[in-house]
């Protein structure tokens, strides 16, 4: 990725230098298809000899248990629980996501500042505030955010873990039970990521095809990231 | 920050580097309101269960940077914040905070954290009703800390910050720089400077007569709720004597 550059003001410590690998972001609401894709990525940019580094929401070494566990009560707060995720997600970048893009590697994030920003939007928060929050975060090599119908998501949620409280943003709620509450939910995530696409240059896949046929989109759009890498 | 006055109660806050007796002068204060049959509610920084654990491995464990450093501090003031301070303001108490965002600010801007990014982190925080300022010389406050090396935080001394290998030294460096901030804050958030020099007793009689002209019209009806929250908040925390 070169320079690196942020959205503002870079912390210090964390002035990152020269950085060799490429910061691959992959975004999208709950249940379409995310962690599909970056098996099958990670899977094909190993076979194509790059080192690769996943990483993804609530794996940090600092705030990982904390804020599981703080998931579990209720009494977790709203601006609580903005700030917790982006202590979860300012250890990854120091400790995981740099020190992997200065030696080289592709870093694969399942999520990134976009999903954080949607939800803490959705509940309330002012968009701008809790985008200076994330100004220390850096410019992905390239953003890929996977779309499918609120339609399409539920089945598939139906079809795996089922409604799960947080994903069905049962804290709020939208809706008298959760398939209800995940609906409108889930429906005015998407309506923030689409507004975000624009703003932060996504690159959209539809995701309502075959995965075969979406992952040869993905693969086509990271191909002349991988040429100089 | 969000305007204070646009809850009922009223929201008085303590600020001043270690050994500048803030506590003690804090702790007064709610005596004398408590005798004149105000509801109090007392908060206090790095209190909330939620983010301790993390907080606290995180500081044994040498795990922060500047960074998470604030970042956790925030989040342990934001659930502060919606748990202990908005609610009781809401339901008109007066709120005495031992320690508030400025102390946030004074810290991680001295740790190189930007200073508007650190004031945006805490905008949701409510204006205090009066902010004090404990001033006092780095030399004043180090003779009233009691064996000043055992006393002292890895990331209280400013450690991490790498001024000094003696924890002493650092710790001097460190909260100097943090005076610093604190000074340039008093004209920027219109907080009341205290002459920490001064005795005991002529602090808190200042300290009253400030409070006594912001209580103007605040409800006095103690609310015995109120009195039951704050013993089942500080039994929860098993709280340590006032330092």
């Amino acid at each position: 990725m070169g320079r690196s550059e942020r959205y503002g003001q870079g912390l210090p410590a964390i002035e990152a230098g020269e950085l060799k690998g490429k910061l691959v972001v992959v975004e999208g609401t709950d249940g379409v298809g995310r962690s599909t894709h970056i098996d099958l990525l990670k899977q094909w940019l190993e076979n194509s000899g790059h080192a690769v580094l996943d990483t993804g929401m609530t794996r940090s070494a600092l705030a990982g248990k904390g804020l599981k566990a703080a998931k579990e009560g209720h009494t977790l707060g709203r601006l609580t629980m903005s700030l917790f995720y982006a202590t979860d997600f300012a250890d990854r970048l120091e400790n995981e996501m740099l020190p992997a893009l200065r030696a080289g590697f592709v870093v694969l994030t399942d999520r990134y500042i976009y999903s954080l920003i949607a939800r803490a939007t959705v509940r309330g928060a002012d968009p701008q505030w809790i985008r200076g929050v994330y100004e220390f975060a850096l410019k992905p090599d390239i953003i890929i955010y996977l779309r499918a119908s609120v339609e399409d998501l539920v089945s598939r949620v139906v079809q795996t873990a089922g409604f799960n409280y947080w994903e069905s943003g049962m804290d709020l709620p939208f809706g008298s039970d959760m398939y209800d509450s995940f609906i409108a939910y889930q429906s005015r995530l998407m309506a923030v990521f689409d507004a975000m696409a624009c703003e932060y240059g996504f690159h959209v896949v539809e995701t309502s095809d075959s995965i075969e046929d979406s992952f040869e989109r993905i693969r086509t759009m990271l191909e002349p990231l991988l040429i100089t890498a | 920050m969000a305007p204070g006055s646009a809850f009922p109660g009223r929201l008085f806050i303590v600020e001043g580097i270690v050994g500048s007796g803030k506590s003690t002068q804090l702790l007064l204060l709610q005596k004398w309101l408590d005798s004149e049959g105000y509801g109090t509610f007392f908060s206090e920084w790095n209190s909330s269960a939620l983010v301790r654990d993390v907080t606290r491995r995180g500081k044994n464990k040498r795990m922060l940077t500047p960074t998470t450093f604030s970042l956790i501090h925030s989040t342990d003031f934001a659930d502060r914040t919606e748990q202990h301070i908005i609610p009781p303001l809401k339901a008109g108490a007066l709120v005495l905070a031992d320690r508030y965002i400025y102390t946030a600010f004074a810290r991680d801007v001295a740790r190189g954290v930007h200073p508007g990014w650190v004031r945006n982190l805490y905008r949701f925080a409510p204006k205090p009703t009066v902010g004090f300022y404990f001033r006092i010389s780095l030399d004043e406050a180090l003779k009233r800390i009691v064996g000043v090396r055992e006393a002292i935080g890895f990331y209280e001394a400013g450690m991490d910050q790498k001024l000094s290998p003696d924890i002493e030294e650092s710790f001097r460096i460190f909260q100097g720089s943090i005076i610093e901030q604190y000074d340039k804050m008093v004209q920027e958030f219109g907080l009341v400077v205290i002459d920490a020099n001064r005795s005991v007793e002529e602090q808190q009689l200042q300290m009253r007569a400030i409070v006594t002209k912001a209580l103007n019209g605040a409800r006095k009806t103690r609310i015995r709720r109120w009195v039951d929250l704050n013993v089942m908040v500080r039994a929860s925390r098993q709280l340590k004597p006032a330092s």
